[in-house]
């Protein structure tokens, strides 16, 4: 896992203020849309603690996201500094429920057992009164603490937006560099040689899932924030799918690889909708490119004659 | 009066069972496809629930064009073997060694553009499809309760193809060469067997079975967008309980799972998905290959 170089980092820098300077000069539905984005990279950073880092590919991730959404519909929008701890709560006891599970299974079994899961979650919210409809509602927003005036939410969401993924990332910056982070890399790229070396596999796995399913729920929680609206989609695999896809554009090797490609992501489906009205097939054909010539994703253009650098996940039998 | 309410209970429950098992084998159909490609070949596809729509549609465009469904089941397993085939050569060819994660990003983009697809072609709306005449009728069950000849049809129908693949496989010179890519896809090249063939073969056969499976499922639901979906995931459950790479354990388990949604949604509708995935946690834990695949 590459963490971002000196350069680069100050590249994310800027690129972090340009978006804190937007309500300057930007436009609501540019903020709106940038917000999107945000949380989107939230749960593709999320996602890559499993797939760039520990080398899991998990399809329950949209479920963990969906959980910490409807937590905060659940509980009837109480304050945000009680919203926010038990929506990651929430995704994080459903990870450690689940994960045990998922992780007695390997490879092409862990996406399947993973993809059922998370098809569980979807069902539990679809199929009862718990999720309040299949069409998903309307909630009202957690307060923030402070009044917002309507005409300045965009920008006060932006900014929160902003702040959670910037902690989110520097805090997964530091973990990478931690004992656990190198444990954890040591499984993606041998798990054999872990297990040999006397380091407990399944319980480094374990972690590295109740972590990326806790910050999943914290996206989720964002997200409800920022839309003030769940639904059950909010938990289907599609979208699970996709923060596979945002990754692999960014580049599964980079840790800042999640962000890129979710900005590009949302970059791809927005212009999809406004320039063809059929998003779904641009976003087919993004999909079909990038898996079939974008093999280091757009964080991996300049590291290319770099050694060490890995270019898939290796779970091959 | 009370006699009448229990044979009532006891038709709608044979009625349910019956219904249980035909869902049962239809998800056969799909999922031994998509157990096969994976034990020989090593792909995962996520659009195998799409080849079933795929086959749907098919029928619905054969059916209403030709006035004859009869037409829409060779049309479907012929188109399937076809389409599957020059899948197989073009595109699911290179993903064979490629990760795990690039077969799911590559399925899931042939998801999408399957699915715009079938908007630009024939829309979004839903369809339905007439059973044929000669079997609307149905088949005295319990007293005056009947139990639909199609749906028997459908039930004969995919029992006699779940026999022509055991046959298939046990018993023929294609089949041994099947079974030793499943084990070993250079032991194939060294016993003489061309492998891309059998590969081609295989992943013709499982979306042919696919494209069937939704041909025959047409006339029984509407034909709608995103039919495939709740097929995908549960064929993906079917495979995971039977065992990798294993048809009988692909049959058995989907009888069981056929029933068990069939008869939740029936008598538990808020827990029938739930439910099943629940079993499937359920033999995760007890045999995490699978009931007949090998640890």
């Amino acid at each position: 896992m590459i963490v971002a170089s000196r350069p680069g980092q100050f590249m994310l820098g800027g690129a972090g203020l340009a978006i804190a300077s937007m309500p300057l000069w930007a436009s609501a539905w540019h903020m709106q849309l940038a917000s999107t984005a945000m949380v989107a990279a939230l749960f593709a950073l999320s996602l890559q603690v499993l797939v760039g880092a520990t080398g899991l590919v998990s399809l329950a991730q949209a479920g963990f996201f969906g959980l910490g959404a409807y937590t905060v519909h659940l509980l009837g929008s109480p304050p945000v500094w009680i919203t926010l701890p038990a929506a990651v709560l929430a995704a994080g006891v459903g990870a450690l429920l689940i994960g045990p599970l998922a992780l007695r299974t390997k490879g092409f079994f862990f996406l399947m057992t993973t993809l059922a899961f998370g098809q569980m979650l979807f069902f539990a919210f679809h199929d009862t009164p718990l999720g309040g409809g299949t069409d998903g509602l309307f909630i009202v927003r957690p307060p923030l603490g402070f009044p917002v005036p309507r005409a300045a939410r965009p920008a006060v969401f932006l900014l929160v937006n902003l702040g959670v993924l910037a902690i989110v990332y520097t805090g997964l910056c530091w973990l990478m560099g931690t004992m656990l982070g190198h444990a954890l890399q040591g499984i993606r790229s041998n798990e054999n040689r872990m297990a040999a070396l006397g380091h407990n596999v399944q319980r480094l796995k374990l972690i590295a899932f109740v972590l990326a399913g806790a910050l999943a729920g914290l996206a989720g929680h964002m997200s409800a924030l920022t839309d003030a609206f769940v639904s059950p989609e909010l938990l289907g695999w599609h979208r699970s799918a996709e923060a596979l896809l945002m990754i692999l554009l960014g580049g599964i090797g980079a840790l800042h690889g999640p962000i890129l490609g979710a900005f590009a992501l949302t970059a791809v489906q927005e212009g999809g909708t406004l320039l063809t009205g059929r998003p779904r097939l641009v976003e087919g054909v993004v999909f079909l490119a990038a898996v079939l010539f974008l093999r280091q994703g757009l964080a991996g253009w300049r590291l290319r004659a770099r050694k060490g650098v890995p270019t898939s996940i290796g779970d091959r039998r | 009066m009370l006699r009448l309410g229990i044979r009532t209970l006891l038709a709608s429950f044979i009625a349910q069972l019956l219904n249980g098992v035909q869902y049962g084998l239809l998800l056969f159909l799909i999922s031994s496809g998509l157990t096969l490609i994976f034990g020989v070949m090593g792909v995962i596809n996520l659009a195998h629930g799409s080849l079933f729509m795929i086959g749907a549609y098919l029928a619905f465009a054969v059916a209403s064009m030709t006035g004859s469904f009869w037409l829409a089941l060779p049309a479907a397993l012929l188109g399937g073997a076809l389409f599957g085939a020059v899948l197989e050569r073009v595109l699911f060819r290179r993903f064979r060694t490629r990760a795990h994660l690039d077969q799911v990003l590559l399925t899931f983009a042939l998801i999408l553009l399957f699915e715009e697809a079938r908007s630009a072609l024939v829309g979004n709306q839903f369809h339905s499809v007439p059973i044929p005449a000669v079997l609307d009728f149905s088949v005295p069950v319990v007293g005056d309760f009947g139990y639909s000849a199609y749906r028997l049809a459908v039930l004969g129908i995919c029992l006699l193809v779940a026999a022509g693949m055991v046959w298939l496989i046990e018993r023929t010179r294609i089949g041994s060469a099947i079974r030793a890519a499943a084990e070993n896809t250079e032991m194939l090249d060294l016993l003489g067997f061309d492998a891309g063939r059998v590969h081609t073969l295989v992943f013709a056969g499982g979306t042919a079975l696919a494209m069937l499976a939704g041909a025959l499922a047409a006339p029984l639901q509407s034909v709608y967008p995103g039919m495939g979906d709740g097929f995908l995931i549960l064929s993906f459950i079917v495979v995971v309980i039977g065992g990798l790479g294993s048809v009988a354990g692909a049959f058995w388990a989907a009888l069981l799972v056929g029933l068990i949604d069939t008869l939740g949604k029936a008598y538990l509708p808020q827990a029938a998905g739930i439910a099943v995935c629940g079993l499937m946690a359920a033999v995760l834990l007890w045999r995490p290959t699978g009931l007949f695949g090998r640890p």
